[in-house]
């Protein structure tokens, strides 16, 4: 393999790294509150795409109000689904929620399927995430840029948030002991909002960036994408918002690179992500920057 | 029979003699119909009582069924299919001769290779997954029911890719079910009412102190893991003999749903709530049919909506997870309700 194809394909992958890290950060927030694996977040990456979707070919806006619509829908929808099913469940066993999260993604899975089909709908790229770039003998489309970018300005957005707000604090201290933070005089609900907002709209954002790179919306879009983010959430350590953007490119950067060296495992593509999780659960279960919940949850 | 409960020996047998009865009668009088829904139930019964055991008795939520039921399916179609039928259904490929090799005509042998093949996969996961605690499980075991699917698409040699396996000899029938529902739901009570159940139950409700009391978790977690395990790969057999035919697009998730729904309807931690539970959901899914269908509403016709069972599904998993935790049985057994009381102590 030649150097121009071996650039290529490593644009690529952090090209579909961000993607996955987008989505990660909502998981790795979500378990460090709520010590859930919120099966829904996949979902709403799929409802974000769609929202897109009908904000461009339905109700004919431009592409960013669009995406505007689909952040704010998600953010939405990820504040009602904690409201409607996981609030009544803070005291059940956690058993309890996690299928109650199952359910709320099967749910949201096939009402969208019965709604609109389970055919694929061509999603309308916007004409600037389209243009062919030349660097030398390289060539990208500019999603493949504005992609990563994205993603880095989020993170930063993220961590400003955490480490410079009162609420950032009050999120931080809320994966740290919940009970004790309930008792400063913080009402842990409006934070758990909080949480769930910021990270269905990041996955909204990443929902769009896959509609784009892979020009099409379906129902059961989320899935692997839902699955493969975690595996980045607790690659990167869960609990941590900066290893999740890090699992997000590792796995992303590994499936593409593999794949571009041994075309043969092609058809293994979805698997690697597991291989992954397997293996950091079996040397390192706290992940590259992760803390130790088991000791620190007394 | 099943020891350490305080039910009467003679009430048991009259229960058994009962259910073969049944079974017998229903073989050789009912239409095929209903001997398909009745072997469909039993074997569910199988796959929630076994599924029950690891997410209710030992309260670690996995999602496993679809890829140990796959498992079972494959491994038993495998051997129950002679070499010539073998070599004249892969036309992707041609087989390999391990699979060539595996050939048995007796049903019993390949059910109980199909749930061994199941539980080694099920011991291989134990050891990442339960050295942590927490929720890996239920996300790993969700990675393995696809990455099962995965590797029989791209294994052609074996499993003949996506287009399946035709003609299995059609084994099933309602002594086979039922006689091995009987049998699976007779050692699950068996284990629950043993040293072992009690230690489930103590890492069900508190693992600390389950550790604190000499409960070694780890085994405790891996006997029940790859017993359901054992139970699902045999379900998975009698599952491709009744359907005679696997292919990888059967063992979807909605499989695991399927089961998640029932144990959690049936109460979490209840065997025979697992059992009412399957008569409720399948019995429940076969009367739901005609939501996937078109249906006229006071003059409106709506259009077909395939799918809209799955929907109903899960808005009722939703609704008793929060509304009716419990479930139908909580935690409980049926027998529990009829028990004898205690004799008066003599003085």
């Amino acid at each position: 393999m030649d150097y121009v194809t071996l650039l290529q394909q490593m644009i690529n992958g952090i090209s579909l790294g961000s993607m996955y890290a987008l989505v990660a950060i909502g998981y790795t927030m979500v378990y460090g509150v709520l010590r859930l694996i919120n099966f829904a977040h996949g979902d709403i990456l799929m409802v974000g795409a769609f929202l897109g979707f009908f904000g461009i070919s339905v109700l004919e806006l431009p592409f960013f109000a669009a995406a505007l619509l689909a952040i704010f829908g998600s953010a939405f929808l990820g504040i009602l689904i904690d409201k409607v099913a996981y609030k009544p469940l803070r005291k059940a066993p956690r058993i309890s929620l996690l299928i109650t999260a199952i359910g709320v993604s099967f749910f949201l899975e096939n009402s969208f399927n019965v709604l609109f089909g389970g055919v694929p709908k061509a999603f309308p790229v916007p004409d600037f995430a389209e243009q062919i770039i030349k660097v030398a003998s390289l060539t990208f489309t500019t999603a493949a840029f504005i992609v990563p970018i994205v993603t880095l300005i989020l993170l930063g957005v993220i961590l400003l948030i955490l480490y410079r707000t009162k609420y950032g604090v009050a999120i931080r201290a809320l994966a740290f002991d919940s009970q004790t933070v309930e008792l400063m005089g913080i009402d842990a609900n409006l934070i758990f909002s909080i949480v769930f907002a910021l990270g269905s709209a990041l996955a909204a954002v990443g929902g769009i960036f896959w509609a784009i790179n892979y020009p099409a919306v379906e129902p059961m879009m989320g899935v692997m994408v839902g699955l493969k983010a975690f595996a980045a959430a607790v690659v990167g350590g869960i609990g941590s918002v900066t290893g999740a953007v890090l699992g997000g490119f590792i796995i992303g950067f590994t499936e593409v690179v593999v794949i571009a060296f041994f075309p043969e495992l092609g058809g293994y593509k979805d698997a690697f992500a597991f291989m992954f999780l397997i293996l950091v659960l079996l040397f390192k279960p706290t992940g590259i920057l992760g803390y130790d919940f088991e000791k620190t949850r007394f | 029979m099943i020891k350490g409960f305080a039910g009467r020996k003679g009430v048991q047998l009259l229960f058994y003699a009962l259910t073969i009865w049944f079974l017998w009668f229903a073989q050789t009088t009912l239409d095929d119909y209903s001997i398909r829904v009745l072997n469909n139930i039993a074997i569910f019964i199988i796959l929630a009582v076994s599924y029950n055991l690891i997410n209710g008795i030992t309260g670690q939520l996995s999602l496993e069924p679809n890829g140990f039921v796959a498992i079972g399916a494959y491994v038993a179609t495998l051997f129950l299919l002679d070499s010539d039928a073998l070599e004249y259904q892969y036309y992707l490929e041609d087989p390999s001769s391990i699979v060539l090799l595996m050939h048995t005509k007796s049903f019993i042998i390949a059910l109980l290779a199909g749930g061994a093949a199941a539980t080694f996969a099920a011991m291989l996961l134990s050891f990442p997954v339960f050295r942590v605690r927490g929720d890996y499980l239920a996300i790993v075991t969700l990675g393995f029911g696809f990455i099962i699917r995965i590797l029989a698409i791209n294994n052609p040699q074996i499993t003949n890719g996506s287009l399946g396996l035709n003609d299995i000899p059609d084994h099933t029938n309602l002594y086979w079910s039922g006689g091995l529902a009987m049998v699976a739901v007779t050692v699950i009570l068996n284990i629950i009412y043993s040293k072992y159940g009690r230690a489930m139950k103590a890492v069900r409700d508190d693992e600390d102190t389950a550790i604190a009391m000499g409960v070694n978790t780890f085994k405790i977690k891996t006997i029940a893991f790859s017993t359901s395990a054992f139970m699902e790969g045999v379900g998975g057999g009698l599952l491709a003999c009744l359907l005679t035919s696997v292919s990888p697009d059967q063992f979807t998730f909605f499989l695991t749903f399927q089961l998640l729904i029932i144990i959690v309807l049936g109460g979490l931690g209840s065997t025979t709530g697992a059992i009412i539970g399957t008569i409720l959901v399948i019995g429940g899914a076969e009367w739901l049919r005609f939501l996937d269908e078109p249906m006229n509403l006071f003059g409106w016709t709506s259009p077909a909506l395939p799918g809209m069972r799955m929907v109903v599904f899960s808005i009722i998993l939703i609704l008793v997870m929060l509304f009716a935790r419990e479930g139908i049985m909580g935690k409980k057994e049926l027998f529990d309700y009829f028990k004898t009381k205690k004799p008066k102590e003599k003085k």
